[in-house]
């Protein structure tokens, strides 16, 4: 007989394991790649798998992208999967991004603006043409040193909410949501709602954001701010009640600023977007802030109609750790239930195939 | 293994799981939101079953785990590795010896007892999503128990097909009141869920619910007096025991048309064979 | 009249903003009466239909609902489970446009017979027969039982919308506009159809319109309303007859000369 009972998935599994191990490495003849080559050479693939991973450990970030050879959703769910055994000691104050010290800052909204505009180490005024010279080991260029900026500089949005022209921020209510501990629930309060944005993956907060610029959920933005810089993390440790500095973090906080002409129950102002993303982000940050803007359409009283505008929709569809596991889970073995649709077909043709019998 | 609790989950996560469980239990067929972990197994993959199973288990628990009826299963085998290591509980393909049997998609032929605990791996468990896709909509349907849309997919069923064309996660009345997926079971297993002494959970991980049919409960199928549910089988014997009133895969064995059937309950197949069936 | 009312409201007032949508309203409508609102567009009377069926939360005043036992129930004050219920059973909403209330995407017979269901009908057979009866009291053909709404035409899906509405027996039915939107030989036939089942089944009906044609047609009493309040009422005859207030008479005249 052809057929022999499937037995040895335990031994298929570790060989599968094996092979994949050996694949990881490559060619032996190249050097492996190093943890800190990853941290330090590949560091928009590390933020991005800090952000969607939830959890700031660059060489963490950089072992999870070795380890996935270099698949970001992979490393993401690697981070993740370590990140949910830690234990919490509590929650930071409120990061002061007012007080970053600034690598990069750019307003889109004005000539110019107080503390100035910072293009930083951007790559936005490149041309996209291949560097031949990548291919070899070369040294770049160092590039030039400027004095640090004098001063202060504040927040664009601050600026604009001193002449009232901008909507406040409303307050949440009180200790702060985290999807990673309950569920959500809806409607979601914007606390978690940028919580889930924040960890959301880059693809999906890219599209939809997207959307709303081509009429689905419109907003209207300007990009009142874009920011980079390191920031001081505080907490206050409830056995000391005092506040303590525990490190810097590099961040790009964007502050979207939308036209809003008032609605039943709004007057007409400025609305504003809020986009936070480990590291470098711009991308990140500017389509976060889209989402948080067009999700803050029930909360401004207009009309919810748009993909982007469904914090259900959002939200429940944002998260690519859950997503890619719902949708690979379809290669496990299904051949029960496909057993019982292959049986109910069978019954309805031949139900079928009765009914159209000629009547002799 | 080192470095984790046992089962995995630390104390205050399993805490709040059991919590979830015993208000699950005492609101049969209701689904209770939970704060889901990230698990080191992809969403999909059980997550929810194994968050029951790590909350559920004890030192002195044997544990049984099938996918597709079978222990052998590639998914089965991984899941059963995972408890085996951060556990150290004893492990059994035998339906009788197990504790707790943790399932994907069958429950056993073999009668399930009240010393028993029957964890499913959910992967969707809203049964009105293809009805109503918003989770905030179909809350307040069960909330209302307005369940005249899913009638109405039933009635659409006969009146176009003669017959309702629904054969694995068929909806079911738990307790008389809330309207429940019974997981991708084939139909052909849901008369098993009624009145079984065994306590049922299931959990759902990555969407976040866990629910529950506790020992002795009334479940009913969907169906109209006139059109009553049937549970539906292939029309053969099993080609290795010879059984002819167990669920049965079908097995194409080359590429004329050549085909074989065999339990899908592979524990209780070798049961038979063994005992000369 | 000397039976009890089935529906009474009291000191109605609604205000969006500036604007008065109901303005201290009071109506009674007896079991089995066909009450016509009528008025020009932004007179307050689909608010006022939306306050009466429960679905618009009032600022001031009270609706109360007499049930087939007898007891009065405070509409506003309801559980919304309950008042789902009697939406779907007791109850009935007519929209001006059918597919508010269809399932375009299910059969004809799905359609009349979800009622029934979520009533809790279980025989497929005897909900497939009323369906099919129903069919015909609204005068579709019964063999297209199984087919889709979408291939109806606007006329049929209004009557398909009214069949769906009935088939439970209500006691009362909400209407919005139920001709709106449909030619003027289609409007005829629906509203001679509309009239014939209320009376034969002794609907009581909330008609909201501003066809004064729709009005004289259905309704033995007429309200006229203007800025969310009510300017007149009394029987449908005598208010288009000899209009008193100087409102009632312009909407009449205008209606003459048109």
């Amino acid at each position: 007989m052809a057929y022999v009972a499937v037995k040895g998935g335990e031994r298929a599994i570790d060989a599968a394991h094996a092979w994949r191990a050996e694949a990881r490495r490559g060619d032996p003849a190249v050097p492996a790649l190093a943890v800190a080559q990853i941290e330090n050479q590949l560091g928009r693939a590390v933020e991005r798998v800090m952000a969607e991973g939830s959890l700031h450990d660059r060489e963490l970030a950089a072992l999870a992208i070795r380890q996935a050879e270099g698949d970001l959703i992979e490393a993401a769910f690697l981070l993740r999967a370590y990140r949910t055994t830690l234990p919490r000691f509590g929650a930071s104050v409120p990061l002061d991004t007012g007080a970053m010290a600034i690598r990069r800052r750019i307003s889109a909204i004005f000539k110019d603006v107080p503390g100035g505009q910072v293009l930083g180490p951007t790559t936005d005024y490149t041309h996209r043409l291949l560097d031949f010279a990548l291919l070899a080991e070369r040294a770049p260029d160092s590039a030039p040193l400027a004095e640090a900026a004098e001063g202060t500089m504040p927040r664009v949005a601050d600026l604009l909410a001193a002449e009232g022209l901008i909507r406040p921020d409303q307050p949440g209510s009180g200790e702060p949501s985290d999807l990673t501990r309950a569920p959500p629930a809806y409607p979601a309060p914007r606390d978690a709602r940028l919580q889930g944005l924040a960890r959301g993956d880059e693809g999906f907060l890219l599209g939809l954001g997207y959307s709303t610029q081509r009429g689905y959920g419109g907003s209207h933005p300007f990009a009142g701010e874009i920011r980079m810089g390191a920031v001081s993390v505080v907490i206050v440790p409830d056995e000391l009640g005092f506040p303590i500095d525990i490190g810097e973090i590099v961040l790009t906080e964007c502050q979207m600023v939308n036209q809003f002409a008032g609605s039943k129950t709004e007057p007409a102002r400025f609305t504003t977007g809020y986009g936070l993303a480990f590291g470098q982000a711009d991308r990140r940050a500017m389509a976060m802030a889209l989402l948080d803007r067009s999700l803050q359409a029930g909360e401004l009283g207009e009309d919810v109609t748009a993909p982007a505008q469904n914090a259900e929709f959002v939200l429940s569809h944002a998260d690519n750790i859950e997503a890619t596991g719902f949708v690979e889970h379809l290669k496990l073995p299904h051949y029960v239930d496909f057993q019982s649709e292959v049986e109910a077909v069978r019954r309805l043709r031949a139900t079928a195939a009765a009914a159209a019998e000629p009547v002799a | 293994m080192n470095g984790y609790n046992f089962a995995y989950l630390d104390e205050q996560t399993k805490r709040m799981i059991r919590r979830a469980i015993l208000k699950a239990v005492a609101i049969p067929g209701h689904q209770v939101p939970f704060g889901s972990r990230e698990m080191p197994l992809p969403y999909g993959w059980g997550t929810g079953g194994i968050q029951v199973t790590a909350s559920i288990l004890g030192a002195n628990d044997v544990l049984k785990v099938i996918d597709q009826g079978a222990d052998d299963t590639t998914n089965a085998v991984s899941i059963r590795r995972f408890f085996a290591a951060t556990a150290g509980v004893r492990t059994t393909t035998r339906t009788a010896e197990a504790s707790v049997i943790q399932t994907r998609h069958r429950i056993p032929e073999t009668k399930l007892t009240e010393r028993q605990i029957l964890v499913y791996q959910v992967p969707q468990p809203e049964p009105l999503y293809r009805l109503e896709p918003s989770r905030t909509e179909s809350r307040r349907m069960h909330g209302l128990a307005e369940y005249g849309a899913m009638h109405v997919k039933l009635y659409e069923d006969i009146s176009r097909l003669g017959q309702v064309a629904i054969s694995y996660d068929y909806p079911v009345m738990v307790n008389g009141r809330y309207l429940t997926s019974p997981s991708p079971i084939p139909a052909f297993d849901n008369p098993k869920l009624h009145l079984m002494p065994a306590l049922q959970l299931f959990g759902a991980g990555r969407e976040k619910r866990i629910y529950a049919i506790p020992p002795y409960t009334d479940v009913r199928s969907l169906d109209f007096e006139d059109h009553p549910f049937r549970p539906h089988r292939a029309r053969a014997v099993c080609a290795i025991c010879g059984a002819d009133q167990s669920y049965l895969d079908e097995v194409l064995t080359d590429d004329r048309g050549g085909r074989m059937f065999v339990c899908s309950d592979t524990d209780y197949c070798a049961g038979r064979a063994g005992a000369g069936a | 009249m000397s039976a009890p009312a089935l529906l009474a409201a009291r000191g109605l007032s609604l205000r969006y903003g500036a604007i008065a949508a109901l303005d201290g309203v009071a109506i009674d409508l007896w079991p089995g009466e066909v009450l016509a609102v009528v008025g020009e567009s932004g007179s307050g009377k689909t608010s006022l239909l939306n306050v009466l069926s429960g679905r618009l939360r009032p600022d001031a005043g009270v609706v109360w609902y007499r049930d087939p036992t007898g007891a009065l129930h405070d509409v506003h004050a309801m559980a919304a489970p309950a008042l789902r219920l009697l939406h779907r059973s007791d109850w009935g909403f007519v929209h001006q446009d059918p597919r508010a209330n269809l399932r375009m995407g299910v059969s004809a017979g799905g359609n009349i017979g979800e009622r029934l269901m979520a009533a809790g009908a279980r025989h497929y057979g005897a909900i497939r027969a009323e369906a099919g009866a129903w069919l015909e009291r609204v005068e579709i053909d019964p063999a297209r039982i199984d087919d889709l709404p979408r291939v109806f035409s606007g006329g049929m899906l209004q009557r398909l919308q009214v069949a769906r509405t009935l088939v439970t027996h209500p006691r009362l039915v909400f209407m919005d506009e139920p001709t709106g939107g449909l030619d003027v030989s289609v409007q005829a036939r629906l509203l001679d159809l509309i009239r014939r089942l209320v009376a034969r089944y002794a609907i009581a009906v909330v008609l909201v319109t501003h066809d004064l044609a729709v009005a004289r047609l259905l309704a033995q009493r007429i309200v006229v309303m203007r800025g969310g309040a009510v300017v007149e009422t009394g029987l449908t005859d005598q208010v288009l007859e000899d209009p008193q207030h100087p409102y009632t008479q312009l909407l009449v005249s205008s209606v003459l000369q048109a």
